[in-house]
């Protein structure tokens, strides 16, 4: 009786034609404003397309001649400063998050008042850049709160706008603000995620702090680390609103804090849109490059994950 | 708990462990003050005028707060009522989208083994690199050809296609919503939609709220597309404003004023945040991309 029953009828209804239905909206979105529009900025890389005053010139058809003249500009000079300033943000950023994580994980030090510290060092990760941003050239404007600490303690007011170390300096202490909390929770889900029993082997076995961390910790983590790095290189080549603001746009002085989004930013705002399409063109190439080893570390880790049934 | 510790804790001996967290507990300090520091003199300088402002500075709170308040509110320039309510409906209206829609196409690739089912997920991971920025260009002109140019739509419309918030509602998914639940809807003569609202959508509700306030944290920030969409003044979002206090002469504002503008840029989701802090922070690790 029951081998007749309802379920395996049921089964001859096919439902899977759903599965079209639910992923539809996704699809029709991502291709009309995303695909379609990345599609057509190649194509306007190819095209000189611009304006002088209120008359338009173009679009013609020339070639890689955008591609060259961009080559040509100060593209590369933006690029250097752009991965310049993620460097600089970047590995005080590894270093501080890696010493955090092991100290938040480790067992043997038992550190009090976690989430205390957890919801201050992640806090400024939810903070506007603009605003932020905004606040620190008020704090650091000549005549802001900083220089007249400065003053008090009879120290030289210092125009740190005007100065190249300075300006750079500034907009990396701001994007380490913004990020290190960020990157010492990944790592810390890293770290918890490493089995137990080997760190309890190591100390059974006498192995110091150091040895753990180098021969165990680090070889462990290091899936989450690369992924870590290459999403906070493609975030890298995205930064844009802090520097943007900090120098209203200038990427003043001379230039020397100008990256590649505010360059791009700059065609676009001037409807450059031959060059801007060329210089779309590079930034994309660069972000696909590391897009994909992301993609890979994300999806290995997916299917190794416990989690999934099929 | 003290009996605990004292009961677990190993011999006070180890100098170099008592030592080491000490050094962890100063340096930890040290970063939290670091944090907090901006945060406080942004706080300290909106409740003081002007002139105190630059005169000097102190860590007491001045009498001005709500003086400045209104005066910025006031101020014809600004607008920023406007702006405050165009930014929190676009951040809704975002932070729907992203979640409902995710959730749906999640659904639909957990759910159901339609032909390309492999092939719609791979290509969803693998454009979730893909900064926005890239594609900026020929979506200004696609939206201006629409005749969207200047309006909210184009800055909310999109977020359907959000792929990291998808990959978060997979996961999540996967943990919690098992086939029979839907299966057991079927037998009932449920239709696959309504089961995907009714029954479907309660389950996901953690990972739904918490994808909402980071998609609402996200759309609230933004400043890039915006600042290229939206040209009226009455259209303008908060990053909006901040940029174009930015690029005005400076030293010729009421630094009140100025104070009080970046204030209620931050603090409003500061205090959301203090609130719900423990669930966001938990959220971070799982399907969190850094943009």
């Amino acid at each position: 009786m029951t081998k007749t029953s309802r379920p395996q009828k049921k089964r001859l209804v096919d439902y899977s034609k759903w599965g079209y239905f639910f992923i539809a909206p996704f699809f029709i979105i991502y291709v009309i404003f995303s695909l379609i529009p990345l599609l057509s900025t190649f194509v306007y890389s190819f095209f000189e397309s611009y304006r002088i005053g209120l008359q338009q010139v173009g679009p013609n058809f020339v070639g890689f001649a955008n591609y060259k003249a961009v080559l040509e500009s100060d593209f590369l000079k933006y690029t250097m400063n752009t991965l310049l300033l993620w460097i600089l943000n970047f590995v005080p950023q590894i270093l501080v998050s890696l010493v955090l994580a092991v100290w938040f994980t480790s067992s043997s030090l038992r550190l009090k008042g976690q989430p205390f510290f957890k919801t201050i060092i992640y806090m400024p990760n939810l903070i506007m850049a603009s605003a932020f941003a905004m606040l620190f050239f008020a704090l650091f404007s000549d005549k802001g709160p900083v220089n007249i600490i400065l003053e008090g303690m009879d120290i030289e007011p210092i125009r740190f706008l005007t100065k190249i170390s300075w300006t750079r300096a500034l907009i990396s202490i701001m994007n380490f603000l913004m990020w290190f909390g960020n990157t010492t929770i990944l790592l810390m889900a890293g770290i918890l995620g490493i089995d137990e029993s080997l760190f309890e082997a190591s100390r059974i076995d006498g192995a110091s702090a150091l040895q753990t961390f180098f021969k165990i910790t680090m070889p462990l983590l290091m899936p989450i680390f690369i992924y870590v790095l290459i999403t906070s290189m493609i975030g890298g080549i995205q930064m844009f609103d802090v520097p943007q603001i900090l120098t209203n746009g200038s990427g003043n002085p001379n230039r020397t804090s100008m990256t590649l989004i505010m360059y791009l930013n700059r065609h676009l705002t001037s409807r450059n849109f031959g060059l801007g399409g060329a210089v779309s063109a590079f930034i994309f190439l660069m972000t696909s490059v590391l897009g994909f080893f992301t993609y890979r570390s994300l999806m290995s880790q997916y299917r190794k994950s416990p989690s999934r049934k099929s | 708990m003290t009996t605990e510790t004292t009961i677990y804790r190993k011999p006070k001996g180890n100098v170099f462990l008592q030592l080491q967290r000490r050094l962890a507990y100063l340096f930890l300090l040290f970063l939290a003050a670091i944090c907090i520091f901006p945060f406080l003199i942004l706080l300290v300088n909106a409740s003081r005028s002007n002139a105190q402002i630059q005169v000097g500075f102190t860590l007491l709170p001045g009498k001005f707060f709500v003086t400045n308040f209104l005066n910025l509110v006031q101020d014809p320039n600004m607008t920023i009522l406007r702006s405050l309510f165009n930014s929190v409906l676009v951040s809704s209206a975002t932070a729907f989208f992203s979640t409902y829609f995710s959730a749906m196409t999640a659904f639909g690739i957990y759910m159901y083994r339609f032909k390309g089912r492999s092939f719609a997920f791979n290509f969803i991971m693998l454009v979730m690199m893909v900064p926005g920025q890239v594609s900026a260009l020929g979506f200004i002109q696609m939206v201006t050809k629409m005749g969207l140019y200047d309006t909210f739509l184009p800055l909310i419309i999109p977020a359907i296609a959000s792929p990291v918030v998808f990959f978060y509602m997979m996961q999540y998914m996967e943990s919690v919503l098992p086939f029979e639940i839907v299966e057991s809807a079927r037998i009932d003569g449920a239709n696959e939609f309504f089961t995907f609202n009714t029954i479907v959508l309660p389950i996901l509700k953690p990972a739904i709220a918490l994808q909402a306030i980071f998609s609402f944290v996200g759309s609230w920030n933004n400043y890039f597309m915006p600042a290229l969409i939206l040209s009226s003044k009455n259209k303008k979002t908060i990053p909006i404003l901040i940029a174009q206090l930015r690029s005005a002469d400076y030293m010729k504002f009421d630094l009140g004023k100025v104070y009080m503008l970046i204030c209620l840029a931050i603090i409003p989701l500061l205090i959301v945040y203090l609130i719900l802090s423990k669930q966001i922070i938990r959220g971070v690790t799982m399907g969190s991309v850094k943009g």
